[in-house]
């Protein structure tokens, strides 16, 4: 571990750090070296400052840095001074080393890596003190700071070019590396190489940008000159210093994340053994191990690019590795490339998530872009030959005239600048070149066979029904499996939902014999990266692997890609014996058997496993290249190893021996049926999984017609691509994109299960309480063995209930039962304080029925209590109670306002959750109460999230995830959609609504600081929170949550969530608020910067205790929803999806919504009790505040009395762990947050708009704009919708006229009377929210490139948009125009994804748009101007359909739009197409969803079409 | 779930009860036949909660919803197999049980609840109709051999359990047939006792030994009982009846309802009783002492029997017709309700004290009897007090006590057995149903004190289990 990062502690751990970011880079095209490009890069680096952060200390910035081309002028003339004669360029190599200050320690560092530069046969020729200065810098940083010296290596004559030179010095590298880390140094840590080449060099450190020139005086010196750099600012989520991650690395510089990092280092290791290499020959083990794990995931990537490079392929060629385009489907991608990525394929797996990334090897550079676009990455090609790119436009000054192009970096997309040639090579040039070097469709055509193609095998097992239930109950199946899990998949094929979260304990704490799968809870994506939209942009998926064995990664020959391909990774009966029976040269099938003998318990388990192992590995060694894991054939002796034990515990355990890509690990396991399972079984190395048991399962439903209207082979079919749909959209919640990423990533955390076994079985799997282990294992197989296998059958045995998804008398224990729930009604409608009791004590009652982790906990009360009239009273304490996010329309207007007058009564705040709000709520009703909700949430929808819903808050809420989804988006079917919900959310009445699962807008945590901020801007009076659920990493997100100046952060446990859910999320996702909010507070207090924001926590807290619990914890406001829904009389149906709630509660049917009974006094009622429950507790513990007892964790106790057999050996003291700070870090909030609002433009904007906001005048403005002005407009918008309501102004009344590169969210939530006028550009997240406002954009008169050909404004642009008009005169990026509700726009381009999720408004563009236009479109119309007559190709079909003008009126409209267009933007095009109407008219094509047509129809407002039954695509 | 809006959009139904004029000139239960049809839309009313508080309201923890589910679909086969599995009984609750159930139908907080009854009683008799009930005799014998003393519900559940189980079990009833209150108890029109004798011999294939007129401490020796068996299930019910010991108790006339019940369900069995021997309320006006399920019982009986007039007394106030605030779902709803007895005639009178019996030539005529009401004493308590000036005097030439039941007789088996009893007069047992003495259990009224018949059957089924773990250490008994 790098100085400066605290140890894993208590919940904290290292691993789940996160950075992103600003990156940039400059280049001199024809490679001419000069000092101006140091100083613009430098400049670029400090107008990306905003994308960094900084933590608790101002002057500690989270790291910067710049790589340039070694400056041999420089050097000669420094090492000259030092009396070192330097060779010529390209025959000496510099390092620039970081080591300890200790001289000793420094020099014994010194020593080892000389002595590696001898033994590699070159020569040391001195050592050069890097100068540097401190005096700007943190102490924290300071506190850590290395030394800085630069080494030079002269070549040896043998070394022939500088190619040679670098695999040399990448050896030698790597062999000091492995020498410091061997030795014992103290601080040894401290030695790191930024770089050692003889191309470039690297300076960068724990700095923000504008320390950068102050802290290494080489950079200022005018002698320093490169043709190259690039930059790059961090955000990190923690406030630790840590000098060796700031970018850039040796090659890359990044900006995003890599979700897929653990699986791929596995990999690589798994690889290593492999390794061969012409270059490096014998010596190709001292490259290993080829990654260092204790860097980032940036670290880790550029050390996988290095060796790829050295080992003989080009950088580009590397990148096309690490980083593939979507190919898997891709309708218009060349054959060739195709064959490329294919063959690729077998070799490695993609790093999946977010990336921009930049990459230089000195003497071409590049950047790439994952391939979903997710991060920006926008260029200007200049006059002089320069090319600029960056995060961001407008980062250097530059002269409009001086631009040849303005381009923007597409999703999978490569863009390079070769020096040497002089050029820019595009993607297709680049990528030709690489693709056609060898005939790889040619190789994969002789090497590569699909499944199907297999012959087909001689025999398949027989199924058995005799014995399906015998076997049923040895896999612990219950009768819910069948019933709420099976059924709907095999009908459907997709996969059921639920309702209400879950109430169910732990698996560690049941004493139902959960199967092992159960003990493990799925990650997800939250802030620091973006979950995907599986489904609406299903083309950058792939659920397509290959089977059979790896060859050397290093020297790929044609049989590299001797494998049998199959698309989904659920096998059915034949296609596994198909593999088991086949006959082809270099594959050898080999069947092990998963079990052991039942009555030897843990040790013969773990034997069987061994066995298991020792057997696999014989195998391999005698050639076998694909493993079956069965556990076939049980009987009354022997029971099934548990398939993921035995199948993580194998990978493993090939994983260290080296053996493991040598063969594909195939499941044939009775065990498998639900998603989840499937999930974790490949997340842990399965390349495919046969379920046969769930097969004969639905054969025996089909039989017994539990399962009707429908036969055996369709349900098999049914069944199995909702498993693979299921897969891949726990894949997608994590930002995977492919399977063959998600294998072995194990993105998974385990809840209960002890350390000595996860580390054993499950290694790296993060597990934080322990738990139990093989003994107890054993002993649950066994006790679904004895079921199967009963010494004394009963007659009509049956299977169990289950009772996991619905409350069983003999099922699973719920927390809400018919007993809790009919005291918590009643107790709050008779206000009966007695009755009220006897309900917390049941949910408090944790000895006999544990359910949570709470309930392990003791409160410990010192010896005597405090007057309870003392303690701070009930009123002050309900201020702190919130109301769960539920938005009205999943639940009915009655329950809705009945718990926002409820809350409001009370002083504390109820939540609009994702629907928007009636603005007649805004105003307080006749008898004082106010229906308006204090937290209005900003979602991934956006619905009805206008200027005046956000002025109308007391609290804005990013929601970033919900416990019973978390990575997942909301749907509201279109029956819940009625006309109030329509106009309140401003979509269209009868159509359902979808939010995606990643605000489009928040990709990485610098864009989380971004929405802060608009936010913030939009209503400086609210506060911001941000809600995220708990995960293991949690903690470090909500410090990066809080350095991105969010007022409040709430951790939701994974229990809660009264939406509908798909199961396996309700389930599965998530893990419970304690540990969430117990690692929260560890980490904020680790970080000094919990003093700085609320904690609020919510997840099922149901009594006084659990509040107390919760502060004790680190939580100072609690969140109540699935509690507060019962008092308003919810019982729990948990069929809130079908509109059937019989109680009012969760319905629009207006039949039903007269059944609701709440009343806001029982809600009242409710939290008076809850608060006085908590102050009689806080008496009895010594507290008068509740300020007093946040975080104090030394009140509370592991429970002493738990005897439960697997409880018992939990060991929670990870969650009570205190971290050692200073006595000054203060544990909770008392500071609010620096905004930075001051200093936005928008408050000059106010002063000179004062005639307006005051008097209705008009006021005209003219300005510069620059990119570090962000969410211009905003503030002003604000002001504009608080005086004037939202109406707003006039049209027209405010003018403001600017002139530069506008920065990010431009106009954000600008409303009715304001229009802003942009000559130049603009960056992402232009419009976003657009409520009424106009916005303007063209290019700067002087430019003579063409508009149309050129990005104008970024990704993202009118997200959300509800009102208004923006006319641009340019190409827009990726997603234009996502979830559009209202806004009308007129654009000459877009790129992928556009009008993507639009519900309402108008978009026209005239010119190309990108792949995937129209996706989840579901209202609004789109018009396109096809002029090449290939839009179709790009365009989602799913829910759109492509017609004609519908009249005459309708062709005016448009027609007089581009008009107007033309007139306000200048556009050429515009006015061309405007003239030559006759010519261009029948170009346009209308995309018209399906079913906006539908209800347009069905209201008279268009006519019913004659309809072409034709399907495109 | 079949129908998510089933219960929006159907009405709820039962079958329609034989006319009054018709049914009461006969024995024959009381209910038409209900349409298939109209069975299944019932049971498509059944919402498929996540929380079933049916399931909780139904001692057995039936699994109503998944049953009610498979009969909309017509998967009666199914259905049969989940009903079996936590009620040996269903043909006799379908019939008698009061159905907590439905007082706690989710659907019952604002709509009529579904017909959970009906539904249990056609799938039992679909089942047997369709010969999917047959005996099912336990694979592996045990070699232990059980005593059930007692065959009502809980002895005859219990026995059927452990017979399940593999143990050899032998049943004892003091009367000359098997079936306890099921036989004698209940009124031929309420449960024809084919319905028991169709059961019982399934039992006696699966092996089941039944001896009749075996009263245990009597005539069976408990020292033998207790050599010749590993273990013993005492299931002999609450038999002493509460007692109305006023003046006049002792004249003629005046009867407990077991003694009364009992002659008529055996002259339905068609055994021969002397009219001397017999009790009959032919041409009598009968006073009924006690508004409950026996009063109700004795006063369908009455009627039948050719009564002039038929009145029957309770001593708590009538019930709402709604549920009272203080009593709501799932509470079982305190409501007024009518019995197909009280269809048949007769009036019934509430908040009523019986004072004094008088007669002629040792024979019951009349009854004096007040009125009263319930107060607080101050204390939050509920107490009696009699109304000054509301008296009455009533003509009645028959008095039935249908009070209620105070425990088991101790007399005889328990005495001579050695249990404990509770202070509540009942057999003490421990949470494993075992009584003081090792190896022997009890359940059912004889442990829990008067109750319902679905009460009895959980008894029976819990006492089972425990009995099974007790002899082979472990079981697999639900």
């Amino acid at each position: 571990m790098y100085p400066g990062i605290p140890e894993r502690q208590g919940l904290y751990d290292p691993q789940f750090e996160h950075d992103s970011c600003g990156v940039g880079f400059i280049v001199d095209m024809f490679g001419r070296k000069s000092h101006a490009i140091v100083r613009k890069s430098v400049q670029v680096l400090i107008n990306l400052q905003h994308r960094g952060a900084k933590g608790c200390e101002v002057n500690t910035g989270d790291g910067a840095g710049i790589l340039l081309q070694v400056p041999h002028k420089f050097l000669l003339e420094e090492a000259k001074k030092l009396g070192i004669t330097l060779p010529e360029p390209g025959r000496y190599g510099v390092g620039m080393v970081c080591l300890p200050r200790d001289a000793s320690a420094r020099r014994r560092c010194e020593e080892l890596l000389e002595a590696a530069v001898v033994r590699t046969g070159q020569t040391v020729l001195g050592w050069r003190d890097v100068p540097t200065n401190n005096s700007e810098i943190g102490n924290s940083a300071k506190a850590v700071e290395p030394v800085f010296r630069q080494i030079f290596i002269g070549a040896a004559a043998s070394v022939k070019d500088r190619v040679e030179l670098e695999r040399k010095l990448y050896l030698l590298r790597k062999r000091g590396e492995n020498a410091v880390a061997a030795s014992d140094i103290p601080d040894k840590n401290y030695f790191y190489l930024p770089s050692l080449s003889a191309n470039t060099i690297v300076y960068k450190g724990m700095l923000s940008a504008d320390q950068m020139d102050t802290y290494f005086p080489d950079l200022v010196d005018a002698r320093m000159e490169t043709a190259l750099a690039v930059v790059h600012q961090r955000f990190s989520t923690n406030t630790f210093p840590s000098w060796p991650l700031a970018h850039p690395f040796r090659y890359i510089s990044h900006n995003g994340e890599i979700n897929t990092l653990r699986g791929n280092i596995n990999w690589m290791k798994a690889r290593e053994r492999q390794f061969q290499s012409a270059f490096y020959g014998e010596e190709v083990k001292d490259l290993l191990p080829i990654l260092n794990e204790s860097g980032s995931d940036s670290a880790i990537i550029d050390n996988a690019i290095e060796m790829l490079v050295m080992c003989g392929r080009s950088l580009p060629h590397a990148m096309m590795m690490a980083i593939p385009e979507a190919w898997d489907g891709h309708k218009t991608m060349s054959d060739e490339k195709k064959a490329f990525y294919e063959f690729h394929s077998c070799l490695m797996e993609p790093w999946d998530g977010p990336a921009s990334m930049v990459f230089t090897d000195g003497h071409s550079i590049g950047a790439v872009l994952d391939r979903n676009g997710l991060r920006p990455s926008r260029y200007y090609v200049l006059k002089d030959n320069t090319v600029v790119m960056a995060s961001e436009v407008g980062v250097l000054d530059v002269d409009p005239k001086e631009i040849v192009l303005k381009g923007r970096l597409q999703p999978g997309k490569m863009f390079l600048i070769d020096t040497n040639e002089g050029r820019i090579i595009d993607d297709a040039e680049i990528k030709e070149k690489i693709t056609s070097a060898n005939p790889y469709r040619q190789w994969l055509s002789e090497n590569m066979i699909g499944i199907s193609d297999l012959p087909a095998a001689p025999e398949l097992p027989p199924p058995d029904h005799a014995t399906v239930l015998t076997r049923q109950q040895l896999f612990g199946y219950t009768h819910e499996d069948l019933r709420i899990i099976m059924a709907p998949m095999a009908k459907n094929g997709e996969e059921a939902i639920g309702s209400m979260g879950t109430d169910t304990p732990l698996a560690v704490l049941s004493d139902r014999a959960p199967i092992l799968f159960n003990y493990f809870k799925q990650l997800f994506a939250q802030v620091t990266n973006p979950p995907l939209d599986a489904i609406r942009e299903e083309l950058v998926t792939s659920m397509g692997t290959a089977l059979g064995p790896e060859l050397n990664l290093l020297e790929p020959v044609p049989a590299s890609c001797r494998m049998i391909k199959i698309k989904s990774p659920v096998l059915d009966n034949d296609d596994l014996a198909k593999l088991r029976h086949m006959k082809r040269p270099g594959f050898k099938t080999v069947t092990l058997r998963m079990r052991f003998n039942v009555a030897e318990g843990g040790s013969g388990l773990q034997r069987a496993l061994d066995e298991l192992c020792a057997t696999a590995s014989n195998a391999i060694t005698d050639g076998a290249t694909i493993l079956i894991l069965s556990d076939r054939g049980m009987d009354k002796h022997h029971a099934p190893i548990p398939s993921l034990l035995a199948t993580s515990g194998l990978h493993h355990h090939l994983v260290r021996e080296g053996t493991r890509t040598k063969a594909t690990l195939i499941l044939e396991t009775g065990e498998a049926r639900e998603v989840h399972h499937f999930c974790l079984l490949i997340g842990y190395g399965a390349s495919a999984v046969n379920p046969y048991l769930a097969f004969e399962t639905l054969d025996d439903m089909i039989r017994g017609h539990l399962l009707t209207g429908i036969d055996h082979v369709t349900a098999v079919k049914y069944y199995n691509k909702s498993v693979s749909k299921g897969v891949l959209k726990v894949m997608s919640k994590m930002g995977i994109s492919t399977l063959e990423s998600y294998r072995g990533a194990q993105i998974f955390e385990a809840i209960g299960l002890n350390q000595n076994f996860v580390d054993t079985y499950f290694t790296n799997t993060p597990s934080r309480i322990g738990g139990i282990g093989i003994d107890e294992i054993a002993a649950e197989v066994a006790a679904r063995h004895h079921r199967a296998f009963p010494d004394r059958p009963v007659p009509g045995a049956e299977l169990d209930w289950g009772g996991q998804y619905q409350w069983r008398a003999e099922g699973e224990y719920h927390m809400y039962n018919p007993e809790t729930v009919h005291k918590l009604q009643y107790s709050t409608r008779m206000n009966n304080y007695r009755i009220f009791k006897e309900y917390s004590a049941l949910m408090d009652s944790t000895s006999q029925k544990m359910c949570t982790l709470r309930g392990l906990l003791d409160l410990k009360f010192p010896g005597e209590a405090i007057p309870i009239d003392e303690v701070e009273p009930v009123e002050t304490i309900m201020k702190r109670f919130a109301t769960g996010a539920m938005s009205y329309g999943s639940i009915s207007k009655e329950a809705h306002e009945t718990l926002a007058i409820a809350m409001n009564r009370i002083g504390g705040r109820s939540n609009t959750g994702e629907g928007g709000e009636d603005p007649a709520r805004f105003t307080p009703d006749a008898n004082g109460d106010s229906r308006s909700s204090a937290i209005k949430q900003v979602a991934s929808g956006r619905f009805g999230v206008t200027s005046q819903y956000l002025v109308s808050a007391n609290e804005l809420q990013i929601k970033m995830a919900q416990g019973a989804k978390p990575g997942e988006g909301g749907q509201l079917p279109g029956y819940k959609v009625d006309a109030t919900i329509a106009r309140v959310r401003h979509s269209t009445p009868g159509v359902g609504l979808i939010s995606p699962p990643p605000h489009h807008d928040i990709y990485s945590i610098e864009d989380l600081s971004q929405l802060i901020y608009d936010l913030k801007n939009s209503n400086p009076r609210a506060r911001i929170a941000v809600k995220l659920v708990a995960e293991v990493g949690v903690g470090t997100v909500a410090a990066g949550v809080a350095k991105a100046h969010a007022d409040v952060v709430l951790i939701s446990g994974d229990s809660g969530g009264t939406g509908a859910s798909p199961l396996t999320s309700l389930k599965h996702a998530g893990i419970p608020w304690e540990l969430g909010l117990a690692e929260t507070h560890q980490v904020l207090v680790l970080n000094d910067l919990r003093s700085r924001i609320i904690v609020q926590t919510d997840g099922q807290l149901k009594t006084g205790r659990d509040v107390v619990i919760a502060a004790l914890l680190g939580g100072e406001e609690f969140g109540f929803a699935t509690s507060a829904l019962v008092v308003s009389g919810c019982i729990m149906m948990r069929v809130c999806h079908l509109n059937t709630c019989p109680v009012g509660v969760a319905t629009q049917d207006p039949i039903l919504r007269e059944k609701f009974t709440g009343k806001p006094e029982y809600v009242v009622n409710y939290f008076g009790m809850i608060a006085q429950e908590v102050r009689e507790l806080m008496a009895k513990l010594g507290f008068r505040t509740i300020d007093e007892m946040v975080g104090r964790l030394d009140r509370l106790d592991t429970r002493k009395a738990v005897e439960h057999w697997k409880a018992k050996r939990l060991d929670l003291t990870k969650m009570l762990h205190a971290p050692n700070v200073p006595d000054h870090v203060v544990k909770h909030h008392v500071q609010a947050q620096d905004h930075g609002l001051h200093l936005a433009l928008d408050n000059k904007l106010i002063e000179l708009s004062k005639d307006a906001l005051e008097h209705k005048r008009k006021v005209e403005i003219h300005l510069p704009i620059r990119n570090v002005n962000r969410t211009v407009g905003t503030m002003l918008g604000s002001e504009v919708t608080r005086r004037h309501g939202g109406d707003g102004l006039p049209e027209d009344t405010i003018r403001i006229s600017f002139k530069g590169s506008a920065g990010q969210s431009f106009g954000a939530f600008l409303p009715n009377g304001i229009t802003m006028t942009l000559e130049g550009d603009a960056n992402d997240y232009f419009g976003k929210g657009l409520s009424g406002g106009k916005l303007i954009v063209y290019k700067p008169e002087s430019a003579e490139y063409a508009a149309e050909d050129n990005i104008i404004i970024g990704n993202v642009a009118l997200y959300g948009a509800t009102a208004g008009e923006a006319f641009i005169s340019g190409v827009a990026g990726e997603r234009f125009a996502v979830r559009n509700s209202g806004a009308t726009a007129v654009v000459e381009g877009v790129g992928d994804h556009g009008c993507e999720y639009m519900t309402r408004g108008r978009v026209i563009v005239l010119g190309r748009t990108g792949r995937n236009f129209a996706a989840g479109m579901s209202g609004g119309i789109a018009y396109v101007l096809d002029e090449a007559g290939d839009f179709i190709e790009r365009c989602n079909l799913d829910m759109i359909e492509i017609e004609p003008f519908e009249d005459a009126r309708e062709e005016h409209l448009i027609h007089g739009l581009i008009e107007v267009h033309g007139r306000l933007t200048g556009s050429k095009r515009a006015r061309a197409i405007a003239e030559d109407w006759s010519r261009y008219r029948d170009m346009v094509l209308k995309i018209m969803p399906h079913e906006y047509r539908r209800v347009l129809e069905a209201s008279g407002a268009i006519s019913p079409r004659m309809k072409s039954k034709k399907k495109y695509g | 779930m079949g129908n998510p809006k089933g219960f929006l959009e159907i009405a709820r139904v039962t079958p329609e009860r034989r006319p009054v004029e018709e049914r009461i000139h006969d024995w024959k239960e009381v209910y038409t036949d209900f349409p298939e049809e109209k069975l299944t839309a019932q049971a498509s009313r059944c919402m498929d909660c996540g929380i079933p508080f049916c399931n909780q309201g139904c001692p057995l923890g039936n699994i109503i919803p998944d049953w009610n589910d498979l009969v909309y679909r017509g998967n009666w086969n199914e259905a049969i197999k989940r009903l079996h599995a936590t009620n040996n009984f269903p043909e006799f609750t379908g019939r008698v049980c009061p159905a907590p159930c439905e007082g706690s139908c989710v659907l019952g907080i604002n709509a009529d609840p579904v017909t959970i009854k009906q539904v249990e009683v056609s799938i039992i008799e679909r089942a047997f109709q369709e010969g999917w009930v047959h005996a099912a005799p336990p694979e592996v014998r045990t070699g232990k051999k059980v005593a059930v003393v007692g065959s009502g519900p809980a002895g005859l559940a219990a026995a059927a359990q452990l017979n399940h189980a593999g143990h050899y079990v032998t049943v004892f009833e003091r009367a000359d047939r098997i079936g306890g209150l099921l036989r004698y108890g209940i009124p031929e029109f309420k449960m024809e006792k084919n319905v028991l004798d169709r059961r019982l011999n399934l039992m006696a294939v699966e092996g089941v030994t039944f001896r009749t007129s075996a009263n245990v401490g009597v005539n069976v020796s408990v020292d033998e009982l207790k050599k010749e068996f590993d273990s013993i299930v005492l299931a002999g019910g609450s038999t002493a009846p509460r007692d109305l010991p006023i003046e006049g108790r002792d004249l003629k006339g005046i009867y407990f309802a077991m003694e009364y019940l009992p002659l008529q369900n055996k002259r339905c069995e068609g055994d021969t009783i002397p009219d001397d021997q017999f009790i009959s309320a032919r041409d009598k006006r009968v006073v009924i002492i006690g508004g409950g399920d026996t009063g109700a019982d004795c006063l369908g009986t009455a009627h039948r029997q050719g009564a002039l007039s038929v009145t029957q007394f309770e001593l708590l106030s009538r019930p709402p017709d709604n549920r009272a605030l203080e009593n709501p779902w799932p509470n079982w709803p305190n409501i007024f309700r009518t019995s197909s007895a009280h269809e048949e005639g007769g009036a019934r009178e509430y908040s009523i004290l019986t004072k004094k019996f008088s007669g002629a030539q040792g024979h019951v005529k009349e009854l004096l009897a007040v009125h009263v009401e319930f107060v607080d004493d101050g204390s939050g308590r509920k107490v009696m007090r009699e109304v000054p000036g509301t008296e009455v005097t009533m003509k009645a030439d028959l008095v039935l006590l249908a009070m209620g039941f105070l425990g088991p007789e101790r007399k005889g088996m328990l005495d001579q057995l050695g249990v404990a009893i509770n202070e509540r007069g009942n057999v003490t047992t421990n949470g494993e149903k075992m009584t003081t003495v090792p190896g022997i259990f009890a359940a059912g009224d004889m442990a829990r004190g008067q109750s319902l018949v679905v009460w009895a059957i959980r008894e029976g089924r819990q006492a089972a289990r425990f009995v099974d773990k007790y002899l082979m250490g472990t079981t697999d008994l639900p």
